[in-house]
């Protein structure tokens, strides 16, 4: 056995070493086959918001921008009310929609996952459809449906229902809700849908051979185990809707004005980038923030079912 | 089983049965909202109904802007579907055929874009277009798209590859094919339903994507920043809900295909899924 | 350099995965035509030194040498090797006539010739007619069929099996296994051939080697790993084996005396290793006789009771208690009269009896 050495790279060279070395390293490989994807994502996220982050500690004075860094845009966030209102109402508004959305889910995912025999497809389709068409139209649409001298009024009315129009319908948190409620609806049905048709249906005959009736079943087998994609659905939901000004500038009125809305305006109109940065990173760490714990408590619940 | 759960079993099964229907209702009638008013004469969008008519399809046609605008989304929306999904493919087949380090950080940096909001995506990207001094296009609005669809791809991708059995791909190997051959003959016939689902689904988003677009859209627009500047004249409004419906019946038409285009393909064996 | 009869020849041999090591050290030189058989339990190593013959997993340290040629720079694609895989990896999207002729498709036969290749490759797997069929629709039989076709079209110098004949059920796993054997028979080339069943890797090979924790416990012909293993793992792993603790008192000629535990003293065949001190002897059920009364003639004895019994038809089983053993000693017999009675009760007063040469002697 001396000839070892020799036997192993017959084309020695540091070349033939090294494709060697990538031929036998999966490690390399496989970091290989992820680098563009990760390099795109890497060019056209992370370092944009670094740069936003970078922003967010200078200052403008009407068209100019003093890269000196300064901590003024976040005592404004941090201090003035206004941001405050804003942040919390974006917050409280995405969470009911997030709630409400996931709730209205449910049930049609588990309807499509154990009572659709046939035809799942079918449902299925007919369910992402709507979120197929344009998400604009979908939004604009409700504020057609809910307006002063929209379709629900108009319809009313001609009916002999109501004499004067219903005011409550547009412009405000309600209407901000329901919108968003349907707009994000195919989110919240196919995680939710995917984790019940994961779970195996044997786990379910075990737990009613084991006593149990189909409501505790339910919450000691089925929810806990499509936690998973109600958490899922959950983010998917609630961070892009607190970052949505789409619709509480089509629908909101005033009242439904969100933290969107002016961060938004600051890149415009009030042409104060550097605040507006604040403000971005601002809320995208608290919104991060509360989703973690909205996250661990809701692992902690699952949890403490036995 | 004795038979007065399996009742009790078949009352809810009612009940949730009832309740879908409800649902869906929800989900369709603000889309029919948009067929229904677009052939009536009036433009104002309230009942009673008035005549039928199809004269805000024609108004359309008279729209240079609005087609413009729908070749520019075209354009844009292609790119971004290609880009997206080839990248897809990499990081699906990194993720499932290989074990290396930072594999999992590796996997959320890249699903990242998912859970942030648009919004911040768009304005981060603004101010780095705006630092390096590129002019705002197409091209910034593609860079944008890209980097939505990428999570989107990876996951449609990821749930196909995932079911894909490697020693396929080592069979063919030990039958002497070479790598990209493997690839061609074996992986890809295999995840090609994925593909097309990828390629559709980053499509549609491209397509329909207004937040990123409205920030990072140049002289030339795409459709939904034309749609969004055509919401504030109210004269406008019938033909926008014209529009509205064309879209709507393209998508359907392009949802029939894609399934048309999955039945024909195979499933892998074990994979029960929709 | 040694083995020069290798065809395959598997210098040092080690695989490690980070921290575990999957093979260890292993030499073996497999010959030319033969049907060589890796056995072992899960895990043990075999399948991961199968996949390294055919290059889907590089070795850490060692050699793999086919034919004289150094593997190790030779890609799986380019290796004069084909597999059939564990779950046979049928390629879905494919007919069975275009899964038989994957392989072929590269090398730019004309049409004739390639179809009369399959066709004649369908008819050794007697699935003549089932070419246009969606190998879906296929049960497992025939999928291993299939699996077995595409991988011998190639004519390739070496024929790998992995673990081909698990997934059937036992009546099919045995046709299966005559039908492997005779093919061998015909083409003649060498398959290597993965199995944790120890009666299929005995009924099948030429030879076999016995692995253990990625290593090479012994490799050798059927008839000697049964007869004469070379150490108590392997003569638990083959077959039923009876274990008795002895140590060694002296060489008288052809034969080594010992003391063992319930058998008392004793004489063995020299084994072939170095004896000193503590060793094991072992006897196989089947060569242990069962009678009422001390034996008579050339046999060592020892009397011990009847522990439990099973009737198995052709033969029966018994448990026996031997004073000075913990564990019952099997005891196999064949039922040659045709008896309805059984008049060995549990709790019988029995002798056993053996012949010397029934005994091997295993480092203890």
């Amino acid at each position: 056995m001396t000839d070892h050495a020799n036997t192993v790279s017959p084309a020695a060279g540091s070349f033939g070493r090294l494709r060697l070395a990538v031929t036998r390293s999966e490690a390399l490989r496989g970091l290989t086959l992820m680098s563009p994807t990760l390099f795109v994502v890497v060019a056209a996220m992370a370092v944009p918001l670094m740069l936003m982050v970078a922003y967010s500690f200078w200052s403008q004075s009407y068209v100019t921008l003093d890269t000196s860094f300064t901590l003024k845009n976040y005592t404004d966030v941090v201090t003035r009310d206004i941001y405050h209102i804003l942040f919390l109402r974006s917050v409280t508004i995405s969470g009911i929609v997030t709630l409400v959305t996931v709730l209205l889910a449910y049930p049609m995912a588990y309807f499509v996952a154990f009572d659709v025999k046939k035809n799942k497809l079918l449902w299925l389709i007919l369910l992402t459809l709507p979120f197929w068409t344009s998400y604009l139209l979908r939004v604009f649409s409700w504020k057609v449906i809910l307006g002063y001298n929209g379709v629900i009024n108009s319809g009313l009315m001609s009916m002999g229902v109501i004499a004067e129009p219903l005011q409550f319908l547009l412009y405000n948190p309600f209407s901000v809700i329901v919108t968003l409620a349907h707009a994000w609806a195919a989110f919240a049905i196919l995680p939710i849908y995917v984790s019940l048709e994961k779970i195996d249906r044997t786990l379910l005959e075990a737990a009613t051979d084991l006593g149990d009736g189909p409501v505790r079943r339910f919450f000691r087998i089925t929810l806990p185990l499509s936690m998973p994609g109600v958490i899922a659905a959950s983010l998917l939901i609630f961070i892009p809707t607190v970052g949505d000004y789409v619709t509480p500038s089509l629908v909101g009125g005033t009242g439904g004005v969100m933290i969107a809305n002016i961060i938004q305006a600051q890149f415009s109109r009030a042409n104060n980038w550097p605040l507006g940065s604040a403000l971005a990173i601002s809320t995208m760490l608290a919104v991060t923030a509360i989703a973690c714990l909205s996250i661990w408590l809701a692992k902690r619940g699952t949890a403490a079912i036995r | 089983m004795s038979a007065q759960p399996q009742s009790r079993d078949t009352a809810a099964r009612r009940w949730r049965g009832g309740y879908a229907v409800l649902y869906l209702a929800f989900l369709y009638v603000p889309i029919l909202v948009l067929p229904v008013f677009s052939f009536n004469d009036s433009i104002f969008v309230s009942f009673p109904l008035k005549e039928f008519t199809t004269k805000w399809y024609a108004q359309l046609a008279g729209q240079p802007a609005l087609f413009d605008a729908l070749a520019n989304s075209l354009k844009v929306a292609i790119f971004s579907a290609v880009f997206s999904t080839l990248l897809g493919i990499f990081a699906a087949k990194a993720m499932t055929r290989y074990r290396f380090p930072l594999q999992r950080p590796a996997f959320a940096l890249v699903m990242l874009p998912l859970v942030i909001p648009e919004i911040i995506l768009g304005l981060s990207l603004l101010i780095m277009v705006n630092r390096i001094g590129l002019s705002l296009s197409l091209y910034t609005v593609s860079i944008g798209h890209v980097l939505l669809c990428v999570p989107f791809a990876v996951a449609v991708l990821l749930s196909r590859f995932e079911g894909f059995d490697r020693s396929l791909e080592e069979a063919s190997l030990d039958l002497g094919e070479s790598a990209w051959m493997t690839f061609w003959r074996v992986t890809f016939p295999i995840v090609f339903p994925g593909i097309v689902s990828s390629l559709l689904l980053t499509f549609t988003i491209s397509f329909d994507e207004f937040i990123i677009a409205f920030f990072l859209t140049g002289s030339e627009t795409t459709l939904p920043v034309h749609i969004w500047s055509q919401l504030r004249f109210p004269q406008r409004l019938p033909s926008v809900l014209a529009l509205g419906t064309l879209l709507l019946v393209a998508s359907t038409l392009l949802i029939i295909l894609a399934e048309w285009l999955r039945r024909r393909g195979i499933q892998p064996d074990k994979q029960p899924d929709m | 350099m040694a083995n020069s009869d290798a065809f395959i020849d598997i210098r040092a041999v080690s695989k490690r995965f980070g921290s575990v090591t999957a093979v260890d050290g292993v030499d073996l030189a497999i010959r030319q035509g033969e049907f060589f058989s890796l056995l072992g339990a899960s895990g043990c190593g075999k399948t991961t030194l199968l996949r390294m013959i055919a290059g889907f997993e590089m070795p850490t340290e060692g050699d793999i040498l086919i034919d004289g040629q150094v593997m190790t720079d030779v890609p799986a694609n380019r290796r004069p090797t084909n597999m059939v895989f564990q779950n046979y990896a049928i390629f879905p999207h494919l007919t069975v006539r275009d899964n038989i002729a994957y392989g072929l498709r590269k090398d730019g036969l004309p049409r004739a010739d390639l179809d009369r290749k399959v066709d004649a490759a369908l008819e050794m797997i007697k699935l003549s007619g089932y070419g246009a069929r969606r190998s879906t629709e296929l049960s497992g039989g025939q999928r291993q069929r299939v699996a077995l076709a595409r991988a011998l079209i190639k004519r390739p110098k070496v024929l790998l099996l992995d673990e081909p004949l698990g997934a059937l059920d036992k009546k099919l796993r045995e046709t299966m296994q005559l039908e492997l054997r005779q093919i061998q028979d015909e083409i003649g080339i060498t398959f290597v051939f993965v199995t944790h069943d120890q009666e299929e890797a005995l009924t099948m090979s030429c030879r076999v080697a016995v692995m253990a924790q990625g290593r090479v416990m012994q490799v050798a012909t059927p008839r000697e790993l049964y007869e004469t293993p070379n150490s108590r793992a392997v003569a638990s792993f083959i077959g039923t084996m009876n274990f008795f603790e002895a140590t060694t008192k002296g060489i008288e000629g052809e034969r080594l005396l010992l003391d063992a535990q319930g058998l008392g003293g004793i004489a063995a065949p020299v084994p072939g290793w170095q004896v000193n001190g503590k060793a094991v002897v072992a006897i196989r059920p089947e060569k242990l006789q069962l009678s009422l009364d001390r034996p008579q003639g050339e046999v060592s004895a020892a009397q011990g009771t009847i522990l439990n019994s099973t009737y198995l038809g052709d033969r029966s089983h018994f448990h026996v208690r031997l004073d000075g053993v913990e564990a019952p000693i099997a005891v196999s017999a064949q039922n040659v009269e045709r008896s309805m009675r059984d008049d060995l009760d549990d709790g019988t007063p029995v002798w056993l009896s053996w012949r010397d040469t029934a005994m091997v002697v295993l480092p203890g």
